[in-house]
């Protein structure tokens, strides 16, 4: 009784302050660049673009930077960290026989090789995660961006045998105990539905960059595909890339610039 | 008619009971689901349906086997199949209803699943697959209960029945094509990618289903006085063989296009099932007994001699059933999944939760038939005094 009623002035506090929860302890460590509570305003200078894709400056990663890039997608998204096969994982590296079996890069050049790729949602232009869903929780926007509506979901999973990049991750378990760094401005999920990597759609929608470009230093160029004059266009012309996949037919928006 | 299942021989409500038992504790296993999550099951990441969409895909082809009676006996007025027809239909009520109880059984969100039907999504098969086996379930329950009041007041069905046979009879083809399709357009899943997959699910839903439909039916043979007639038993068993051979056959061209193509996609989920991949031989074992299963339920259902003859024909049956559970209700989906996306293997079994659910559903589908069962079988013998055909007499 004593307990739950310190926990209710906790909590009646707390959203008395409202703004400060984000730093509140007992909520968490809140992320080392979390922000305040973003107000109308925030939103009135969002990014925009025709067709949101990102190029990915393979030569520059490796194993450092990847987990650099995924700690800074996994805080922002609260994406929890659940050991084996039954994990969660919105940004990840394989090597490049994983990343892109189809290709059977046999006798590669040794920096090639050796490389680790980042992996994440290809924010397809034909998704077909899209096309089985049969609630439509998983849905793509306009500006090429495939999310999710986690209160939708019904957990059928049928969009993750679809899914031909094993980019999709289903909440076998409440994932609420595993989050390392609560970030109080992005939802947790309940068991029982799919996530994936959303291109920070909600940082974007703040006139922001994503996560792991802003974690990436310059590693990752993120911007409108259908834009001529975009960064990303620009390297894309000058550089030879690759897109995972290709006989799937799906259309990834992510390039790997080899 | 219902209260026919209220009045029964010890032996029935044993078995009454025994089900009810095996019902509730899968019940409690699928509460502990469902406050723990799909943790309980052995499910991951890269092998995301396993048993429980594995046994809505085999019985989806136990349901769709009725037809097989009712093909012949309305469109080519094969009479001998008059007894057996009303069991063939219950037993797809039965199997049509535990598939779309292994879909809620498989969901993360049960309690949203209302969400299919708020959201229509013509894109998805997944609706289809949902309106296609309520329509059918619902078909059935009207055609077989008709036709069994019909019956028993001694008159023929009424006109409208006919033409919803007949809708049955395509709506049969229907639900396992439509299933089919969940696998078959699916650009990542090399095994399920192929055009033949719905033919092999007709071919292998034509052997198996009708080969559980007959194995039921001897027993009931066994234990009460029915007695469905040799030469339906003898023309079930004829089916059950040619369906077993064109399955056989439609799975070795799968094998020709696979290694003669020598395209490494195709060929791996064969390799993982037969010989192991990437250091995983789980099926292994289950693969080769199916394979050599298949092949002795083959040599002694293809002579006439031997297939006529009760005990083989029994035998036959069973190892039939064993092999093209094992191709079906365990194979074919872990394969879809492995290798995975990044060409790697990630092993799965069912574990025990998950078989305590699967038997919760296996239970309700156990019960459902053999209340419809006991309902036709009473009908029949309050009704019949000499009459052995399920069509009434035509009145004078």
């Amino acid at each position: 009784m004593k307990s739950s009623r310190r926990k209710f002035l906790k909590l009646a506090a707390v959203s008395a302050l409202g703004l400060g929860a984000g730093r509140i302890g007992f909520l968490g460590d809140a992320p080392a660049g979390a922000m305040d509570i973003p107000t109308a305003a925030d939103y009135n200078a969002p990014r925009e673009a025709k067709h949101w894709g990102m190029a990915i400056d393979t030569t520059r990663f490796n194993q450092e930077l990847v987990d650099t890039c995924a700690t800074a997608c996994h805080t922002q998204h609260n994406v929890p960290t659940i050991p084996g096969k039954k994990g969660i994982k919105w940004f990840w590296g394989a090597n490049f026989e994983e990343s892109f079996p189809t290709e059977h890069g046999h006798n590669l050049p040794e920096d090639v090789e050796h490389r680790t790729y980042p992996l994440l949602c290809n924010q397809c232009e034909e998704p077909m995660c899209v096309r089985v869903c049969p609630t439509q929780a998983t849905f793509k926007r306009a500006d090429g961006i495939v999310m999710m509506d986690f209160h939708r979901c019904i957990g059928c999973r049928y969009c993750m045998a679809g899914c031909p990049f094993g980019a999709r991750s289903f909440n076998f378990q409440d994932p609420r105990p595993f989050i390392k760094n609560f970030n109080p401005l992005f939802p947790t999920r309940t068991r029982g539905v799919v996530e994936k990597c959303n291109f920070c759609a909600e940082l974007l929608a703040l006139g922001k960059m994503p996560a792991c470009v802003e974690a990436s230093g310059g590693a990752l160029i993120f911007g409108d595909l259908e834009d001529p004059e975009s960064d990303i266009r620009k390297v894309l012309r000058e550089r030879f890339a690759l897109r995972r996949k290709p006989d799937a037919g799906t259309g990834p928006s992510v390039y790997y610039l080899m | 008619m219902i209260e026919k299942a209220l009045r029964g021989s010890p032996r029935y409500w044993g078995l009454i009971i025994g089900l009810l038992c095996v019902i509730g504790l899968g019940a409690g296993f699928w509460m502990f689901q469902l406050t723990k999550g799909l943790v309980v099951t052995d499910l991951s990441r890269d092998v995301s349906w396993g048993f429980y969409i594995a046994q809505l895909t085999y019985f989806v082809g136990v349901a769709a086997s009725a037809v097989m009676l009712v093909l012949p006996y309305y469109f080519h007025h094969f009479k001998a199949f008059s007894k057996m027809i009303i069991l063939g239909e219950f037993l797809a009520i039965s199997s049509v209803t535990m598939c779309m109880l292994f879909v809620v059984v498989d969901l993360g969100q049960p309690q949203r699943m209302l969400n299919i039907i708020f959201h229509p999504t013509p894109n998805s098969v997944l609706f289809w697959d949902m309106i296609v086996l309520n329509g059918y379930l619902f078909l059935n329950l009207i055609i077989g209960w008709t036709s069994l009041q019909a019956f028993r007041n001694n008159m023929t069905p009424p006109t409208w029945v006919k033409p919803l046979v007949y809708l049955s009879v395509i709506w049969a083809f229907s639900i396992h094509t439509v299933t089919a399709f969940l696998y078959a357009g699916l650009p990542g899943r090399h095994y399920w990618l192929t055009a033949i997959m719905a033919a092999r699910f007709l071919a292998s839903a034509f052997c198996s289903g009708p080969a559980i439909l007959l194995l039921l039916t001897l027993l009931v043979k066994r234990l009460t006085s029915f007695d469905p007639g040799k030469k339906a038993i003898d023309t079930l068993a004829t089916i059950i063989t040619y369906a077993m051979c064109v399955n056989v056959f439609f799975f070795l061209l799968e094998l020709f296009t696979a290694f003669y193509s020598n395209m490494p996609g195709h060929m791996a989920p064969i390799v993982y099932l037969f010989k192991g991949f990437d250091g995983d031989t789980t099926l292994v074992p289950f693969m080769w007994t199916a394979a050599v299963l298949a092949i002795i339920s083959l040599a002694m259902l293809i002579p006439y001699k031997i297939r006529q003859q009760g005990p083989a024909l029994v035998t036959a049956l069973i190892l039939l059933v064993i092999a093209s559970w094992i191709d079906k209700g365990m194979g074919l989906i872990v394969a879809g999944f492995a290798p995975n996306p990044f060409e790697k293997v990630t092993a799965y079994l069912p574990t025990v939760p998950e078989l305590v659910v699967s038997s919760m559903v296996f239970g309700i589908g156990a019960l459902m038939l053999t209340v419809l069962w006991k309902v036709a079988l009473s009908v029949r013998a309050e009704v019949e005094g000499g009459n052995i055909s399920m069509v009434p007499p035509k009145p004078e």
